[in-house]
């Protein structure tokens, strides 16, 4: 595209509008598109871990499938459900932020954050059971469960999944969640001290880049879990 | 120009004299400013891993193991690499000239977030302070790749300190790049379209797209080495059925393409020389800017040729051999392009020009033996030698610091505002090209005779070979030294630089000497094309001999 043109503003200038930009509007384009290439980071820094996650899969498919019948798949839904509201809240802040109303913005954004929080709280849970059930990765890691279909046959035939592979499994349930999780507490961060400046009136029509960066940043770690859930919950659940 | 704004002792004010004391640079969100502490973070790091290189070259000076221990010797290869790679390689052109002139050359105030750019270089500065920690702790000795399970199992060193520094310098050179490619996108003057800019602004645009797809997958990656070695994660533990691959695979996912982030930008650098000292357009613009985006996305389809014997298998060596054989072609569209641009054009030997020279040459024998190494069976033979060695140190040290001293003798008038002495530059530009050619050719020589890498001791026959290896070290140290001394030298006594000395074309010449703190006067509009010297030299009164005595 070509340069954006320099308009000199006859009026008085914002005091959001930094030194190096010329318009607002280059100052916002240039703001969004360095998020978009900030989640584009993201995605690869992610993809690390899902590459390995796909390649052991591949490998130890049946054990995976014991590990992960081994997690609350309520609790995971029910997660799954509090962060797409959560990316609807944010969402309606956005849209406050736009439209001006600073006490609706306020509110939308502390309802993330109790979101946010009550995701984190079901996770914290969900970790305890693992430590509960020695499924934590190390030293005291123990496994002693079942392949996937094997309930139903007599206990002379029944096959146990290799306590080795499972660990696998949770090593990389601990890192991708855990990953996701710091994603997550650094998100109701970022909501707190966007609340904080919405509450001195920082924002305007004119000036909520920050909002609206916040609220990619948030859905991309949204996606983020749309992806686990499904692939680290959800695996051999058809049987 | 009448319009410079004048300080209280009445100089014209530059971005440097606009404001003193610590805070005024510790705080500072001017890039030049930036580009200067990276300059001087830098270049620390640079003596840093040099320190460890000329222990190395020592060592190797006996075929016994005399004068360090083995452990010690893995140590210091491993902190060599650590550290030149990722605390001074990958910075050193866009960190420094990148952060200087890109903003100049697109005619901005600024880079698009000058904040964030201050944030990559506290950044910078905490993971180097986590590897002289490292160092000053005992130190490392994975190798700098980090290879597991040695890395995650076995060793008894500071692996999480060293893994976590280059984590947080990841970061600052993910930000970095963002921040050019968001700046080249949206703060371009107006006229200055995406086919008229510098070739140097295409190197940083193709070089941040690496930088910002490559280094999070490495970062990843030494997090679960470092949560491997702290919790037990087993992600690459064999005994819980983790493959070395891989790890392996991860880790040159980016590891490679690095290459490309340490070289690029040196492409970029020459360009600008070519044209300057042959007073001609690039031959071949667009190719030139095609061959850049080229090289970067091919540059991260051919990683695995640094695991043709690890056990990959022959399909897959197969194709990455074929993918690595068609990232040369962009490569050698660059330096035909550089030599067709100089053919008839009114060449002067100013020491950039010197630099730049060595640089056509010395890249393309370190290309031409990347070609030797993409295929299966010469590398079967020559696979973890010194003629690997030989081969990236003419691709790292011949090629990109060649174009780094290039590019600082190139822009030194502009960033300092002071000539650097002509007659010593070129000594100084001599010299490193002797230095660097005799300490690393002879390495062709010891790798193919069978010559491994990472041993401190080796059979008697190597040694006349080594000897000439660690003579040519000794040159080349000096001849990085000079220009340290001549470049502090003429801060305070050179003579003081004109705008443009070398009547080059560029926006950034456009601009004083040193330039003030938002760059330019008034707002630059462009209507030309890049490289327009044919335009700029039939001016008569624009057309003075460039000033290099």
């Amino acid at each position: 595209m070509p340069a954006s043109p320099v308009v000199v503003d006859e009026h008085a200038p914002n005091p959001a509008l930094q030194h190096q930009f010329a318009t607002e509007g280059q100052q916002k384009n240039a703001a969004s598109l360095g998020m978009w290439v900030f989640l584009a980071q993201e995605v690869m820094f992610f993809g690390g871990m899902f590459c390995a996650y796909l390649i052991y899969r591949y490998k130890y498919f049946a054990d995976f499938g014991s590990g992960s019948q081994q997690l609350n798949v309520t609790l995971g839904a029910i997660n799954t459900a509090v962060l797409i509201c959560s990316s609807l809240t944010v969402v309606l802040s956005v849209r406050a932020a736009q439209l001006g109303k600073r006490k609706a913005l306020i509110g939308w954004l502390l309802l993330t954050i109790v979101l946010g929080f009550a995701f984190l709280g079901i996770k914290a849970d969900e970790y305890a059971e693992k430590f509960e059930k020695h499924h934590v990765p190390g030293p005291n890691f123990s496994y002693h469960e079942l392949l996937p279909g094997q309930a139903n046959l007599p206990p002379a035939e029944r096959q146990y999944a290799n306590p080795r592979h499972a660990e696998m499994y949770f090593s990389l349930y601990f890192a991708m969640t855990g990953m996701h999780a710091l994603h997550m507490i650094i998100g109701v961060g970022i909501f707190g001290f966007l609340a904080f400046m919405a509450w001195r009136g920082k924002y305007t029509p004119e000036y909520y880049t920050p909002v609206e960066n916040a609220g990619l940043y948030w859905h991309f770690v949204d996606i983020v879990w749309i992806y686990l859930f499904p692939l680290l919950y959800l695996i051999d659940r058809h049987r | 120009m009448a319009t410079a704004v004048v300080t209280d002792s009445g100089e014209r004010e530059t971005y440097l004299n606009v404001a003193h004391g610590p805070k005024s640079w510790l705080l500072t969100v001017d890039h030049k400013r930036i580009a200067l502490l990276y300059l001087l973070s830098i270049t620390f790091f640079f003596f840093i891993g040099g320190f460890f290189a000329l222990l190395i070259r020592l060592e190797l000076l006996t075929p016994s193991g005399d004068l360090v221990q083995a452990d010690t010797y893995n140590k210091l290869f491993t902190m060599h690499g650590q550290v030149m790679v990722f605390f001074f390689l990958i910075p050193s052109v866009p960190a420094v000239l990148g952060n200087f002139l890109v903003p100049m050359m697109i005619g901005a105030k600024d880079l698009a977030f000058p904040r964030i750019n201050l944030l990559s270089w506290y950044l910078y500065i905490i993971g180097g302070v986590l590897m002289v920690y490292t160092i000053l702790n005992g130190g490392v000795d994975t190798g700098w790749t980090f290879y597991t399970p040695l890395s995650t199992e076995f060793l008894k060193t500071n692996v999480v300190s060293a893994a976590l520094a280059i984590f947080v310098a990841g970061f600052s050179s993910i930000l970095t790049g963002l921040n050019f490619i968001v700046t080249i996108h949206r703060m371009r003057a107006p006229g200055m379209t995406w086919n008229r800019l510098p070739l140097f602004v295409w190197a940083h645009y193709a070089t941040s797209i690496i930088q910002v797809l490559g280094t999070p997958v490495v970062a990843i990656t030494i997090v679960l080495v470092a949560l491997e070695r702290l919790f037990h994660l087993g992600v690459f533990n064999p005994a819980l059925g983790g493959d070395p691959l891989l790890f392996q695979h991860l880790f040159w996912f980016y590891s490679h393409p690095a290459v490309y982030i340490m070289i690029l930008p040196g492409m970029g650098i020459v360009s600008e020389i070519v044209c300057c000292f042959s007073r001609k357009r690039i031959f071949g613009y667009k190719a030139m800017t095609l061959a850049l985006v080229g090289i970067a996305v091919i540059g991260f389809l051919v990683w695995a040729h640094h695991m043709f014997v690890a056990g990959i298998s022959l399909y897959a060596a197969l194709a990455f051999s074929l993918l690595s054989y068609f990232v040369a072609v962009p490569s050698a569209i660059k330096v035909f392009n550089w030599t067709a641009t100089m053919y008839k054009g009114s060449i002067t030997y100013q020491t950039p020009m010197l630099y730049a020279f060595g640089f056509i040459g010395v890249f393309t024998i370190g290309g031409l033996t990347g070609l030797f190494l993409a295929s299966l069976g010469m590398d079967v033979h020559v696979h973890d030698t010194y003629f690997v060695i030989a081969h990236f140190h003419y691709i790292m040290v011949g090629g990109m610091v060649m174009a780094y001293l290039g590019g600082m003798h190139f822009w030194w008038p502009k960033i300092s505002g002071r000539m650097y002495p002509e007659s010593w530059g070129k000594l100084a530009a001599l010299i490193v090209f002797v230095g660097f050619n005799l300490t690393f050719f002879p390495q062709f020589i010891l790798g193919y005779m069978g010559m491994p890498r990472r041993y401190h001791s080796y059979p008697p026959e190597f040694q006349i070979l080594n000897v000439l290896s660690t003579a040519g070290a000794t040159i080349l140290a000096v001849g990085y030294l000079l220009p340290m001394v001549y470049f502090t030298w003429s801060m305070r006594y050179g003579r003081p630089a004109p705008s443009n000395p070398w009547n080059a074309a560029g926006l950034e010449w456009q601009a004083h000497s040193p330039p003030p703190t938002f760059n330019f006067d008034e707002q630059p509009v462009v209507t030309w094309e890049a490289y327009n010297y044919d335009e700029i030299d039939s001016i008569p009164e624009m057309g003075e001999v460039p000033v290099a005595r």
